[in-house]
Order: C-alpha cells, then sequence, then structure tokens
C-alpha cells in the first residue's frame, strides 16, 4: 500500500467562477461606459438601472438553483410568474385593501405548484422536465383561456415594491440581495442544504444514507416556486398590471436555466451555490446595457444573446473531459 | 457481439401482447375515435388521409427530434427552425417559381450549419444540448427576424406550396393522397431504417444509454451525436417546407413546435436522457397530440386550452409509462 504514503498533489483549484463572472462583468461595463463615452452610466442612476435589471431574472434563478443543486430542473417558472403577475394585479383592482389577500393568494398558489411538481417528480417518477414542461402548459392554457390583456392593476402603494427606494439603493434590489444571502445560508448552514447537495449528488447513495429524497425534492419545488411567485408580484408591481405573456416574453425558465449553469451550478446537480447564479445574472444585465450603450439593434441582439449563452458555458465546460448530452 | 444487441424472443400471449403495445398507439386509437364520434367525415380515408395531411409536420419533426432524444440529448431549436424556413423561402424565392429548387437546397443546408453548429456545440464544446440548443433557438429566431426585417412580406410561388397542398387526385380506391402524405411516408420509412436497420442507429442508441461504454466499444460518440443534432434539423426543415404550404408567411409559424416534437416522443414512448425510443412510436405519439388538438376543435374549446390538454397528456402518459415500468421491474 505504498501507493497510499505519496502525496497526493494538492487539486489545482482555478478562480471561483462566480468572482470571475463579477469581475468580468463589472471590466465589461465599465470598459464599455467609457468606451463609448457615456460615462453617466458609472453615475449612480447609471448602476441603479442596472442593478435594477437583475431583479426579476435574479429571484426567479435563485429558486432555479435550489431546483436544478437537487438534480432537478422547473420549466414551470415563466408560466408562474405569469400567474403570480395577474392573479395579483387581478385580485388587487387598484385598491390598497385588496394587498394583503392578493399576496397571500400567490403565496399559496406558488406553494401548491411547488408542492405539485414535487410530487409529480418524486412520487408519479415522471422526468423533472416533463412534469413542470407539462404544469407549466396546464397553467399557461388556463391564463391564455382566461385572459387576454392586462387585468386589474396594482394600487401606488404596490408598486413601492418596485419603485420604491432606501437613499438611491431600490428596495428590490436590496429584497434580492436579502434572498440571496438567506438562499445561501439555507444551502451552506442547515441540514436542508446539506441534504440537498447529497440528493444532486448521488440520489441512490443520500437514500441509503438515510435522507428522505423524495421530500428534499419536494421541498426544493416549492422554494423554486416561491421564488418565482415573488418575481411575479415583482414584475406586476413594476409593470403597474399583470398580463399572461409576461413570463413567456422574458423567456424566464430557458434564461433562468442558462445563468444557473452559466453561474457554474453543474445541470446534473449537487455541485455549484447561488452566488455563481447571481453572478450569471448580473452579467447578463451588463449585456443587456452593454447593447444598448453600443446601439445594437433589437434583431442582433437577439443572435448574439443566444451566442453567448452558448459560449459563456462552453468556456469551462469545454475542459471537462465527461460526456455531456 | 451481435447477439448482445438483439432483444430476447418475447413469448407472444395476449396478455404481454397488451403490456408491450405502445402506449401512444392506444392514446392515438381513443383519440381518434373520440373525433370520428364528433364529425363522422374522419372515418373516411379522404377525412383520416387529410387528417394525416396536416398531422405530417409534427411527426416530420418528432421523428428528427427522436435521434437527438435516444443520443441522450435534446433539441429545442427545431421550431426555430421551421420559422427560419418558411421566412427564407419567402425571402430567398421572392415569388419566383423558377427559384423554387434551388431555394430547397439552400434551406437544407441552413438546416444542415444549425445542426452541426448544436452537434459541435455539445460534443466538443461540452455545453449541455437543453443550453445549447436554447441558444441556437434565441440566434436562428433573431437570423428570421432581422432577414425579413421584423414583418415579413411577400409570397411563396406555388410550386413550392406544392409540397404541403397538392393531392393527387383518381388514386384507385381511395380516390385521393395528399402529397405530404406520401413526403411524410418517404421520411418515416428512411427515419425508421436509419434508427433501427443500421450500425448508425445502434450507434445512437448506445451513446444515449451509456456514452462511456459505447466509446470503449469503439463508438465515435462525438460524431454519432453531431449526425442526430443534423438529422434533427434536416427533418425541421422538411416539416417547415411542408408547413409553408399550409398557411402564410410568419415569424411565429414555428413557435413552440419544438416542445410539440418532444411532447409526441415521449407520448410514442421515448426516453428523456436517452437510450429508447422507437420511431413508429413516435409517429403515433405525433398522430395523438394531433388527433387531440383536432378533437378541442370540434368540441369548441378555447385554442388556448390546447396547452392544458397538452400538459395533461404529457404528464399522464409518462407517469403511466412509469408506474408500467416499475409494475414490470
Amino acid at each position: 500500500m505504498s501507493v497510499a504514503l505519496v502525496p497526493r498533489k494538492p487539486a489545482r483549484r482555478s478562480l471561483p467562477i462566480p468572482l470571475l463572472l463579477f469581475v468580468v462583468s463589472i471590466l465589461l461595463y465599465a470598459g464599455v461606459a467609457l468606451g463609448t463615452h457615456s460615462p453617466e452610466q458609472l453615475g449612480v442612476d447609471g448602476l441603479v438601472g442596472l442593478l435594477q435589471r437583475t431583479v426579476a431574472l435574479g429571484i426567479v434563478a435563485l429558486g432555479q438553483t435550489f431546483a436544478i443543486l437537487c438534480g432537478s430542473i422547473d420549466l414551470s417558472v415563466g408560466t408562474l410568474i405569469s400567474v403570480a403577475a395577474v392573479l395579483a394585479s387581478f385580485i388587487m383592482d387598484g385598491r390598497p385593501a385588496m394587498m394583503v389577500p392578493a399576496v397571500l393568494a400567490v403565496l399559496t398558489l406558488s406553494v401548491v405548484v411547488g408542492l405539485i411538481n414535487g410530487l409529480v417528480i418524486a412520487r408519479l417518477r415522471v422526468s423533472p422536465l416533463i412534469a413542470t414542461l407539462g404544469l407549466g402548459l396546464i397553467m399557461q392554457g388556463v391564463l391564455s383561456a382566461n385572459f387576454n390583456n392586462f387585468a386589474g392593476s396594482v394600487p401606488p402603494a404596490f408598486q413601492a415594491v418596485a419603485y420604491g427606494t432606501i437613499g438611491p439603493l431600490p428596495w428590490s434590489v436590496l429584497a434580492l440581495l436579502v434572498l440571496t444571502l438567506a438562499s445561501s445560508w439555507l444551502l451552506r448552514q442547515t441540514r436542508f442544504g446539506a441534504h440537498l447537495y447529497a440528493v444532486g449528488g448521488n440520489a441512490a447513495g443520500a437514500r441509503l444514507a438515510g435522507i428522505r429524497t423524495d421530500r428534499v425534492t419536494i421541498q426544493a419545488h416549492v422554494l423554486c416556486s416561491l421564488m418565482a411567485g415573488l418575481s411575479g408580484l415583482y414584475l406586476a408591481s413594476r409593470l403597474r398590471s399583470g398580463a399572461p405573456w409576461i413570463g413567456r416574453d422574458g423567456v424566464y425558465d430557458l434564461e433562468s436555466i442558462a445563468v444557473v449553469v452559466i453561474g457554474g451550478t453543474l445541470l446534473s446537480g449537487g455541485r455549484g451555490g447561488v452566488w455563481g447564479t447571481i453572478a450569471g445574472v448580473l452579467l447578463f444585465a451588463v449585456l443587456d446595457s452593454l447593447f444598448n450603450m453600443l446601439g445594437v439593434p433589437a434583431f442582433p441582439k437577439q443572435i448574439l444573446r443566444g451566442a453567448i449563452v452558448i459560449a459563456a458555458v462552453a468556456l469551462y465546460a469545454a475542459r471537462t473531459r465527461r460526456h455531456v448530452a | 457481439m451481435t447477439i448482445a444487441l438483439k432483444e430476447p424472443r418475447s413469448r407472444i400471449n395476449a396478455g404481454d401482447m397488451l403490456r408491450h403495445i405502445n402506449i401512444g398507439m392506444l392514446i392515438f386509437a381513443v383519440l381518434y375515435a373520440a373525433v370520428a364520434l364528433r364529425q363522422p367525415s374522419y372515418i373516411e380515408p379522404a377525412g383520416f388521409l387529410n387528417f394525416l395531411r396536416r398531422a405530417a409536420p409534427l411527426a416530420i419533426l418528432a421523428s428528427g427530434q427522436l435521434f437527438v432524444l435516444v443520443a441522450g440529448g435534446f433539441d429545442l431549436s427545431m421550431g426555430s427552425v421551421v420559422t427560419l424556413t418558411v421566412i427564407g423561402a419567402s425571402m430567398l424565392t421572392g415569388g419566383d417559381p423558377a427559384m423554387t429548387w434551388s431555394t430547397i437546397a439552400c434551406l437544407y443546408a441552413i438546416g444542415l450549419g444549425v445542426g452541426l453548429i448544436n452537434g459541435v456545440a455539445v460534443a466538443y464544446l461540452k455545453v449541455p444540448s437543453i443550453i445549447a440548443t436554447l441558444g441556437t433557438l434565441l440566434s436562428v429566431n433573431g437570423v428570421a427576424m432581422m432577414w425579413s426585417g421584423g414583418s415579413p412580406r411577400g409570397y411563396l410561388p406555388d410550386n413550392f406550396r406544392m409540397f404541403g397542398r397538392f393531392v393527387f387526385r383518381d388514386v384507385p380506391v381511395i380516390g385521393t393522397f395528399p402529397l405530404s402524405v406520401v413526403i411524410l411516408m418517404i421520411v418515416v420509412a428512411l427515419a425508421g431504417w436509419g434508427l433501427h436497420g443500421t450500425v448508425f442507429g445502434r450507434r445512437v442508441f448506445a451513446i444515449g444509454d451509456n456514452p462511456r461504454a459505447a466509446e470503449l466499444a469503439g463508438v465515435r460518440v462525438d460524431l454519432t451525436r453531431i449526425a442526430a443534432f443534423v438529422l434533427s434539423g434536416l427533418a425541421a426543415v422538411t416539416a417547415g417546407i411542408l408547413l409553408g404550404g399550409f398557411g402564410g408567411v410568419s415569424t411565429d409559424v414555428g413557435a413552440g413546435l419544438e416542445l410539440q416534437a418532444i411532447a409526441a416522443c415521449v407520448i410514442g414512448g421515448a426516453k428523456l436522457m436517452g437510450g429508447r425510443g422507437s420511431i413508429i412510436g413516435v409517429v403515433a405519439g405525433a398522430l395523438s397530440l394531433f388527433a387531440l388538438f383536432t378533437l378541442l376543435n370540434l368540441v369548441g374549446l378555447p385554442q388556448a386550452l390546447r396547452d392544458t390538454a397538452q400538459g395533461l397528456i404529457l404528464i399522464s402518459a409518462v407517469a403511466s409509462g412509469a408506474y408500467r415500468q416499475r409494475r414490470d421491474g
């Protein structure tokens, strides 16, 4: 057993992905802002505008991180965002008194959607892609059959969610920061977090170690749906009303998956974290701002965006020796 | 090594037959019976052939998607390739019938290119296909929008639209026969032969089941994977050419078709993450989905509830499949 005595070479650690993404985003943003002679983008207003772009996608992507870490995925978040926004603005209908019931209704619905997703995946053994895609289609159909345009409106008091500020900083950006810290704590410091990584890394092993894998999967999906519901509430506040296409137009389901993967979380689960996700969201927001500053028209912007999604993941995925399908 | 690849011959009795019958066929039979009850003309050959004519693009898309699914991936870019095909056809022909054949060659080259990009991104850049094809979906849609300037104009020449609309008349016994059904039959025969009758098909199954084992057995995993994406891209162009004959030129002809194609595959018994699926099952799945849409139309439900019905049938098909698999061990 002399082999065991040979000191193992310390694993080469590359720069952590979240930090790398943050640095790249900031350098890109500053560089282009200076290069295009638009220094106002580096002022308080410009930066706050940039941060505000991260909120809607950031909140959903946090939830998606939980789903992906446990080896699942959630394709229903885009539709749930639409449902949450429409439901909130429909119940409120401009009346401040209905704010609390509307928020409670949205959160309850989100929990129910998460429970259904989790139960169908864990108990009926339906592939997560199909289960969440199916539930998303079911919700989108019911929503579009009943609403075809902006429904109701949110009272000015509720618009404060998106437009209120503390000093120069919007509440919503702070809320995203708090949610990120809370998610990071959940993943790093709690038993639930440890179980989540275990299930995502090796579900059979986790079960043999005594972890109730079904329950972890269901909890992850409830968290994911809750985040999507919150993002829907934010969008209703920002747009002052909810429409049945806002989730689809934002491509929140696929974009949230893209930023999670760009942030270094393995699509097969078990490795990654929320800081990478937030860094990925920031990168997307920076790219959006860059296209605006450089005056790239809408369609070429879309072409570039697709290429960037592939390139960003390829940058570090290309080194793996594993087979990827 | 050939022995290991052959499936064990199963005893033939009624119980086994029932157990192994493709769930897609069963669903199609039930749904089509419901359609026919509502609208008896669907039982006649002409009615059935017309149904097949309109279902052909979906069945062709699903056949192409199956190669990628069996290899363990996804192709989310199919719908955008369909859109690009229809937009590209109107821009390239400019309404000139003489341009039709060169345009078709050009469109297939585009489909080949998109398939190659998808395949290379997955096989060499190691980008998971769900992300890679999402990227090409965004880009290809962007190209289609840019090419048409956002508001498509122009029209397709009649000899291009023929592929979707032409019907052979005076056919003995059945009376009429749509050209698109002939194309469907050719595509299905080719796909079935390619997937179930060739060494290439065996390799696709092998890399979907266990890529590492396939590699050790000498399969070029990268090339096989790229070929699967290319076939999917070519199928999308074929479906786009047929759809161009059905309706007008618009930027949302292909929207959502990739999900319908995946749904058709899954209803037809294909396994996500690879290794299982059959062309016949997938065609049955596509016909089921289309019969469901037809039924919803006949019953007069709002168009939007199509999505809801599609979601329900998707989850129940997969859940029942998973249940059958657990019961049978």
